[in-house]
C-alpha cells in the first residue's frame, strides 16, 4: 500500500487560506490503513481546520467527504455533486490521489494534505515500514525476499557495504542493514550460494528513470 | 604485466609496497595538493586521492590525481559509486587515463549523509564490485557497459577495499572473493586497529587462496589524539577502534598523544608486515600526510627503490 503522513495544519492553511470553501476528500483505502487520510482523519483535519480559522475570526465553507478511493474515476465522480458549489478541494489521498482528482475535476484547484511516502506495508499497529521501491523488474526471488534496491540505502546489488555494523546501517541506527537480513533469510532457507554470484549493474530503465510509466492493456479496455 | 602501473610493477616484483593517502582540498587550491604531494615524494609507490571522502565536497579526485602526476607521483584515483552514474564513471575513467592515470580504486562510497550536502540524491547506479567488473571489461575486454567497444581503452590497475571489521565478519572474505572474481587486482582495507581481527580476516582470505590472486595492502591511520580515537571508534562508518588503544592515547599526556599515536601506527605497520599474505602497507593520514616519512622510517620501511 502508500504509505503517507498529514501535513501541519501551517502548510496546509498556507496553500488554502486563499479559498473561502473548501471541500476536504478523504480516501479510504491505503491512506486509510496508515492512518493518515481515510473517513477518520478527514473528519479530524476538517475539524481542525475549523477550530483553526474560528482562531483567527474567519469562517471559510468547509465540507468533509471520503472516497473509497481517490485514484480510480468511478469512485471519484462520487462527489460530483458537491464540486461545483466548492471553490477549491484538499485532498486526502496519496500523490495519485490528488492527481486523479485533478484529472477529473480539471477546473478546480487540487490541494494536497498528505505528504506521500512510499509503498510499504504495516509492520505493526503504528509502524509502517517501506519495501518497495517500484523498480519495474522484481528481483525478490533472488534475494530472500528482501529487496536489496529498497532495504539498502545505498540499493546495492553485491552488499553489504563496509558500514554494516551489528546488523545495523551506517545511515542511522534504527535502520536495519537490509543486506544482513538478505543474509540471515538466505542463511535460514539454505540459499546463501545465492550471493556468491555476481549480480550485473540494474538496468533502471524500468523503473522511473526510464520517464513516468504507464501500464496500458488492451484486453482490459471497455 | 596488465597495464603500466608502477605499482603492479612493485607488487609483482614481490616488494613490499607502500601506498598514501592525500585528500585534495575543500576548494581549487593547487598549492596545497602540489604541498601535500612534496611530503610524500620518495616514500611510497603510489598516492591514493580520494573522492570526495565522506561526501564532503572537494576538488575532484581525477583533477588532484593530474596535478600530483605532475609532481612524478603515480596516482591512484579513487571512485565512489556515491555521485556519478555509469555515463559519468566511465567518461572519468577515460579521461583519467588520458592524463596517465593507471590506477583506479573501486568504491561505493559513504552515504551523503555524513557529508555536507545531506540533502543531495544518492546516485549509486553502479555498486563497487559493478565498478570493478566495468574497469577489467574496459583492459580485458575492450569494451564499455552494454558491450560498446572504446577506441583506446584505459588499461587500469584496478583496486577495491576490503573492511575486515564490517559484519557480518563470516561474509567479509565472501564480499573479497567476489570482489576479486569481478577482477581486484589489489585490495586497500580500511584502517586497522583491532589487529585480532585482521588476522582473523587474512587466515580466512588465506584459507581460501585469495591471497594468491590479489595484493592486499594492509590500512594504517596514525591517531592524532584521544579525541581522534573516540571519534573514529563511534562516528566513522565501519570502524573498529578498540577500547584498549583509547585507553592508550588517553594515558598519553595531551601534548603527546599524537607521539603515541604514531607509536602506534608503526607498530601496526611491523605486525601486519609480519601477517602471511599481506603485500603491504596503505597509510591514511588524515590531513596529517607529512607525518608519513617519518612513520615509514620509523617503522623500518626503505626509501622506494625504482622498479
Amino acid at each position: 500500500m502508500i504509505v503517507a503522513e498529514i501535513k501541519e495544519i501551517a502548510e496546509i492553511r498556507q496553500m488554502i487560506d486563499r479559498y473561502s470553501s473548501i471541500l476536504v476528500v478523504g480516501c479510504d483505502s491505503c491512506v486509510a490503513e496508515c492512518a493518515a487520510g481515510g473517513n477518520r482523519e478527514t473528519m479530524l483535519l476538517a475539524a481542525a481546520l475549523k477550530l483553526s480559522y474560528r482562531k483567527d475570526n474567519k469562517d471559510p465553507v468547509i465540507t468533509e467527504s471520503c472516497l473509497d478511493r481517490q485514484c480510480v474515476d468511478d469512485f471519484i465522480e462520487r462527489i460530483a455533486h458537491l464540486v461545483p458549489e466548492h471553490e477549491a478541494i484538499l485532498s486526502l489521498g496519496c500523490g495519485a490521489g490528488v492527481q486523479a482528482l485533478a484529472r477529473v475535476y480539471s477546473d478546480k484547484p487540487i490541494i494536497p494534505a498528505l505528504d506521500t511516502l512510499f509503498i510499504g506495508e504495516t509492520e505493526m499497529r503504528g509502524v509502517w515500514q517501506e519495501n518497495c521501491l517500484g523498480c519495474g523488474k522484481c528481483k525478490l526471488g533472488y534475494f530472500g525476499a528482501v529487496c536489496p534496491v529498497t532495504r539498502c540505502s545505498k540499493k546495492l546489488m553485491n552488499g553489504p557495504c563496509g558500514g554494516s555494523k551489528g546488523g545495523r546501517c551506517e545511515v542511522r541506527e534504527d535502520i536495519p542493514c537490509g543486506w544482513d537480513m538478505i543474509m540471515r533469510r538466505l542463511e535460514s532457507l539454505g540459499e546463501l550460494d545465492r550471493l556468491e554470484e555476481y549480480v550485473p549493474p540494474v538496468d533502471w530503465s524500468t523503473s522511473h528513470s526510464g520517464g513516468p510509466r504507464r501500464v496500458v492493456r488492451e484486453d482490459q479496455k471497455p | 604485466m596488465k597495464t603500466e602501473s608502477r605499482l603492479e610493477k612493485v607488487l609483482s616484483a614481490g616488494h613490499f609496497a607502500v601506498t598514501a593517502e592525500c585528500g585534495p582540498p575543500r576548494g581549487a587550491d593547487v598549492s596545497s595538493v602540489e604541498k601535500k604531494g612534496r611530503t610524500l615524494l620518495g616514500c611510497v609507490d603510489a598516492v591514493n586521492v580520494t573522492d570526495n571522502q565522506t561526501a564532503i565536497v572537494r576538488m575532484s579526485s581525477v583533477a588532484a590525481c593530474s596535478i600530483l602526476k605532475g609532481l612524478g607521483h603515480e596516482p591512484i584515483l579513487q571512485m565512489v559509486t556515491r555521485d556519478r552514474n555509469r555515463i559519468a564513471l566511465q567518461s572519468d575513467l577515460f579521461g583519467a587515463f588520458a592524463l596517465g592515470v593507471c590506477n583506479v580504486l573501486c568504491l561505493t562510497g559513504d552515504h551523503q549523509c555524513f557529508g555536507n550536502q545531506k540533502e543531495a540524491v544518492g546516485v549509486f547506479d553502479l555498486d563497487s564490485i559493478q565498478l570493478v567488473k566495468t574497469v577489467r571489461d574496459m583492459r580485458e575486454q575492450g569494451t564499455m557497459i552494454g558491450g560498446t567497444e572504446i577506441q583506446v581503452a584505459p588499461k587500469m590497475f584496478i583496486g577495491a577495499a576490503a573492511n575486515p571489521f564490517a559484519d557480518p565478519p563470516e561474509w567479509r572474505v565472501v564480499r573479497l572473493a567476489k570482489k576479486v572474481q569481478a577482477g581486484a587486482d589489489f585490495i586497500q582495507t580500511q584502517s586497522i586497529f583491532n589487529l585480532d581481527r585482521f588476522e582473523q580476516f587474512m587466515t580466512r582470505a588465506r584459507d581460501l587462496g585469495l591471497t594468491e590472486k590479489v595484493s592486499i595492502l594492509a590500512g594504517v591511520t596514525p591517531l592524532k589524539s584521544v579525541g581522534m580515537a573516540r571519534y573514529m571508534a563511534t562516528k566513522v562508518a565501519g570502524m573498529d577502534v578498540p577500547e584498549e588503544t583509547i585507553n592508550r592515547m588517553a594515558a598519553a599526556p595531551k601534548d603527546k598523544q599524537a607521539d603515541e599515536g604514531i607509536r602506534i601506527a608503526v607498530e601496526t605497520i611491523q605486525k601486519v608486515r609480519e601477517i602471511k599474505g599481506v603485500a603491504g602497507v596503505h597509510l591514511m593520514a588524515i590531513e596529517w600526510e607529512e607525518k608519513v616519512p617519518e612513520i615509514l622510517k620509523a617503522a623500518g620501511i626503505p626509501q622506494r627503490a625504482h622498479v
